[in-house]
């Protein structure tokens, strides 16, 4: 028989083990992530410029500056090409993939014949890395060598597909290869999905006579929802950090058309040498990603509560 | 936690069902499209390639390409073909994916079945740090790994990678834990079960297929990653990818392109299989955790 | 906290900057493909036989963007690689950080000041101090033509610019693309390194990209040059946009196109197809630069070991400055050696004009650091100018606006 003492010895230590668990991570987490972040602003408050530290002799080789890093990158046009672009692009990345996930997800939940040779196929892109995916689509959308010289070798004359080497177009041929990517891993969530939804009921509205379509709409497709929640967590995080397939297609070309603030902020804090300016686009971008993120995430777990 | 595999399908017409095996294959077209480039062109001679035809089969059949990014190609200064940087990659990802998946079922396990006053706070802040780009980073956890005396080593990479994955690993058990019957663990701790014992008896057994979808997500970003392994390996010790790079990537040299493409699917080919062999339970992981409520 | 060990970091670089083995020199840098590092090669079996072992560092990608961002990892670190290649303004920035170790002693001994051109000392030297060793030069200026092009359109080779017009025209004519180009930022910043040149000359050109004069930049001059990269823009295929500069080569090589823009590096792809410098093709200045030589030069920067060179650093810098090592490293590089008294026997024709373009630019004033290659202006303004030229190529601005732009892409730069 353990004592009373050993007991709440027991207790406590069972109290306390779970936060100990947590602990190392979340420890990690707040000097990695937050102090980083942290760091990152007050970076963005000096002029640095190759690196933000003290030399040898321990004289700062940067002044606090206040906001004119901010004011500068406010008067970029080359920052509002890139804000602009991240918008077009997350929007369009996101509707398409989830579009095409869904309706690939669905298709193959028909009992189709070859789904375990299907699915990795749809799903294999996600495996690779742009660095070289990126020259693959960068060749089949030139219009001297790619899809353009092929239709017109096989007597389609006036075929013309020359988006990536046109200011107004290039940014959807990045949206193009980014949806190849991970479409195929959207389908799969929404696989994953529609399989695990109670065939019981299905059965009962087959029963009452409604229409596929209907039964779609009205029935499967709104318990789709956790799986549209978490696809869109995970888009949009790739969607954010878009930045080999940009430099590995485009380069953010032609002109400035196709850049991203991830290759903004890469650009400005490790080629020209203007890492203040690079670090109040790097706190800029975070904001707005908290901004969009932290009342979905708020909701998110608030719901789950319950 | 076993859901039926059933589809959900509907009775279709033949007319219908034609459609959908059209539209499934179209669909397999695009996506195979780019590999089909890399692979045709990674068997021509170089001649053919630069004489265009990025489409034709090659008129000459060689493995060249292949045998030459694999051992012989110029990475740096010594001709060494991708060969010597694989084990660099491998002894890289297994500790980086094995201890965040770890780390991340723990997690998920205190935040789903041990809470406590602010725990959802605390979810909140590690899955928004999944959105921290890594171009930030770099210089601050440089400075961190310089004075933990980490830098270009494989244990400073993999704790990079332990810092910057966990958040997704936490979020993929705590999300299938969350659906996992929490009576079960409250009876076992009527019966004086311990913490670790609960976890190792009850959750881990049946954690097989979200640890799959887990390992798959961080084996793939891991061994993908170019931007830490090229700053915080050293020359010897880089990873596949800044191999890779290496080979790919030259500025005012001959491209090689057959031999880029070769490299390039050697270099994925590790990924490719991850997601062949264990694409079957991937799906099925998914299904039973991470896009549930 | 966080500030305070990013401070003791950096405070503790200067002591423990030498890697583990105190024998090796660890390079970072990024030739990688074939011909380069074969070349690189030679460096490492000289310091071989010197008993000095070699830690290779390569990290390839953006014309060595990439090896720059990880040097920063590196140092902030305090675990700086012995030697890195570098351009330009990154070896005087980080020389002005404190960075660089100081070889004087090497260079005196060696007698450095004789023979490496002024204008490339200004890229080696910090305070007085030699802190880099120069391997090469590369001189941007270079026009590239397939002489059976222009022999069949009875092209002989221009040396105006109203000249290389009427050129261009007679191939535009005949259905022939004139100029190949490759449509990226820094292939069309490379044209026009040449193009403003030749429209005001080496005064012009110095008091616009070096001195960064903001008269100079919003000169009529200036949109002189622009107006002429609007007429080379006219003059390329409609395919040229992101296209590497090795693939605008190929098409001079078939016999697609008639002339490239392009810097000496090109000659290795006319080369490797097996082509004649003077009987498959012809290499000529830029109409209107014949005297003039814009150059970058690629150089290994010695980072600080604790206050002083070592002896492995020193011997490294001494191998690079070798005549034997200049002229076989730049054989196979297509560029010229960093001094001006190596032979050039074993050049080509190219190679050998280059080497004699290069002295007598030295000696008569006209050597130019190029603004495209980073040694006219430190990074910042270097990419504003990027901005500007490359969005006036692909039609974004016209001349004028393009004039506005750049001076006021310098001024924000600064």
């Amino acid at each position: 028989m353990a004592t009373r003492a050993e007991i709440d010895m027991r207790t406590r230590l069972q109290n306390w083990l779970p936060k100990l668990v947590l602990s190392p991570s979340l420890g990690m987490i707040f000097v990695f992530v937050y102090g980083f972040i942290l760091f990152t602003v007050y970076v963005s408050f000096t002029d640095s410029r190759i690196l933000p530290f003290v030399d040898k002799n321990g004289q700062t080789t940067y002044e606090l500056i206040g906001f004119t890093n901010y004011e500068k990158l406010f008067k970029l046009s080359h920052w509002d090409i890139a804000v602009w672009n991240m918008a077009v692009f997350a929007g369009l990345y996101i509707i398409i993939c989830t579009l095409i996930g869904l309706l690939l997800a669905i298709l193959l939940d028909q009992k189709i014949r070859g789904e375990g040779l299907i699915r990795p196929i749809f799903l294999y892109p996600m495996a690779l890395s742009f660095i070289v995916t990126g020259t693959a689509w960068k060749w089949m959308l030139d219009p001297g060598i790619g899809f353009e010289n092929i239709m017109q070798s096989w007597g389609w004359v006036s075929f013309s597909f020359d988006w990536i080497k046109n200011r107004d177009f290039a940014l959807y041929t990045v949206v193009l290869a980014a949806v190849w990517q991970s479409s195929g891993f959207t389908m799969a969530m929404f696989l994953a999905g529609l399989r695990g939804i109670d065939t019981e009921i299905l059965k009962a509205a087959q029963m009452d006579g409604a229409s596929n379509w209907n039964l779609y709409r009205r029935i499967i497709i709104p318990q789709l929802r956790p799986a549209f929640l978490s696809a869109f967590v995970i888009l949009a995080h790739l969607a954010i950090k878009t930045f080999d397939l940009v430099i590995a297609m485009t380069g953010g070309g032609p002109g400035r058309a196709t850049e991203l603030p991830a290759t903004f902020m890469y650009s400005y804090t490790f080629s020209r040498n203007q890492m203040g300016i690079g670090a109040a686009s790097a706190v800029i971008m975070l904001m707005t990603i908290a901004a969009i993120m932290i009342p979905y995430l708020y909701s998110e777990l608030k719901e789950r509560k319950q | 936690m076993s859901v039926a595999s059933q589809d959900s399908g509907m009775r279709q017409g033949r007319v219908a069902r034609v459609f959908i095996y059209l539209v499934l294959l179209l669909f397999g077209l695009f996506y195979l499209l780019p590999l089909y480039v890399m692979g045709v062109n990674s068997f021509k001679p170089l001649s053919e390639i630069t004489g265009g035809g990025m489409m034709a089969l090659p008129e000459v059949w060689t493995v060249e390409p292949w045998l030459k990014a694999w051992s012989t190609a110029q990475i740096g200064v010594e001709p060494t073909g991708l060969r010597p940087y694989f084990w660099n990659s491998i002894s890289m990802v297994v500790p980086a994916v094995a201890i965040s998946t770890v780390l991340g079922a723990l997690n998920g396990y205190v935040l789903t079945k041990w809470r406590f006053r602010g725990d959802t706070i605390l979810f909140g802040l590690m899955l928004f740090a999944c959105f921290i780009p890594f171009q930030i980073v770099l210089i601050p956890m440089a400075a961190v790994l310089g004075t933990l005396g980490l830098a270009g080593t494989t244990a400073g990479l993999v704790l990079v990678h332990l810092v910057y994955g966990i958040g997704f690993s936490t979020l993929y058990f705590r999300n299938y834990y969350a659906v996992f019957p929490t009576e079960l663990v409250r009876a076992a701790q009527i019966d004086g079960a311990g913490f670790f014992r609960i976890f190792w008896r009850i959750l881990l057994p049946s954690s097989g297929p979200i640890s799959v979808v887990c390992i798959i997500w961080q084996f793939t970003n891991i061994w993908n990653d170019f931007l830490f392994g090229a700053s915080f390996a050293s020359g010897g010790g880089a990873p596949m990818t800044v191999a890779l790079n290496n080979l790919v990537q030259s500025s005012t040299g001959v491209k090689e392109y057959n031999v880029h493409f070769a490299g390039a699917i050697l270099a994925a080919l590790p990924t490719l299989l991850v997601y062949i062999v264990a694409g079957r339970y991937f799906v099925r992981g998914l299904m039973a955790g991470s896009v549930k409520g | 906290m966080m500030m305070k060990t990013l401070k003791a970091s950096v405070a503790g670089l200067a002591l423990c900057a030498a890697p583990a083995f105190a024998e090796d020199v660890e390079v970072l840098h990024w030739w990688t493909s074939g011909g380069e590092a074969a070349a690189l090669n030679v460096l490492k079996q000289d310091l071989e036989g010197q008993g000095i072992g070699w830690m290779d560092m390569p990290v390839a990608g953006g014309g060595g963007e990439q090896a720059m961002t990880v040097l920063r990892a590196r140092v902030t670190a305090g675990d700086a690689p012995t030697a890195v290649q570098m351009l330009g303004f990154d070896i005087l920035d980080w020389g002005n950080q404190g960075a660089l170790a100081n070889l004087n002693a090497v260079a005196a001994q060696e007698g450095w000041d004789a023979v490496v051109p002024a204008a490339l000392q200004e890229f080696a030297k910090v305070d007085g101090k030699w802190v880099s060793a120069p391997v090469n030069v590369h001189s941007t200026n270079w026009v590239w033509a397939n002489k059976s092009v222009l022999d069949a359109n009875g092209i002989a080779v221009p040396t105006t610019w109203e000249e290389f017009t009427a050129a261009v025209e007679t191939l535009s004519a005949a259905g022939v693309t004139p100029i190949a180009h490759g449509g990226q930022a820094w292939q069309e910043a490379t044209v026009f390194d040449a193009v403003a040149m030749s429209a005001g000359g080496p005064d012009f050109y110095k008091s616009a990209f070096i001195d960064l004069d903001a008269e100079a930049l919003g000169s009529d001059t200036m949109k002189e040059a622009f107006d002429r990269m609007a007429f080379i823009r006219a003059n390329v295929d409609d395919n040229f946009s992101g296209r590497d500069w090795n693939l605008a080569t190929a098409m001079v090589i078939n016999g697609e196109a008639g002339f490239q823009m392009m810097g000496d590096w090109a000659k290795g792809e006319f080369l490797n197809a097996g082509k004649v410098p003077g009987q498959d093709f012809l290499c000529f200045r830029f109409p209107g630069t014949v005297e003039q030589v814009t150059f970058n030069a690629d150089q290994f920067a010695m980072f600080d070991q604790g206050g002083t060179v070592s002896d492995q650093q020193a011997a490294l810098a001494s191998s690079i400055l070798s005549p034997s090592f200049q002229s076989a490293f730049n054989v196979v590089k297509g560029s010229v050696p960093a001094r001006t008294d190596v032979s050039d026997a074993d050049f080509d024709d190219c190679g050998k004009q280059g080497m004699k373009d290069l002295a007598a630019a030295a000696s008569s004033g006209n050597l130019f650091g190029s603004m495209a290659h980073g040694h006219a202006n430190p990074a910042a303004v270097k990419n504003a100018m990027y901005d500007v030229i490359t969005a006036h190529f692909n039609g974004e601005y016209d001349s004028a606006t393009a004039v506005e732009e750049l001076v006021s892409a310098v001024e924000i730069a600064q």
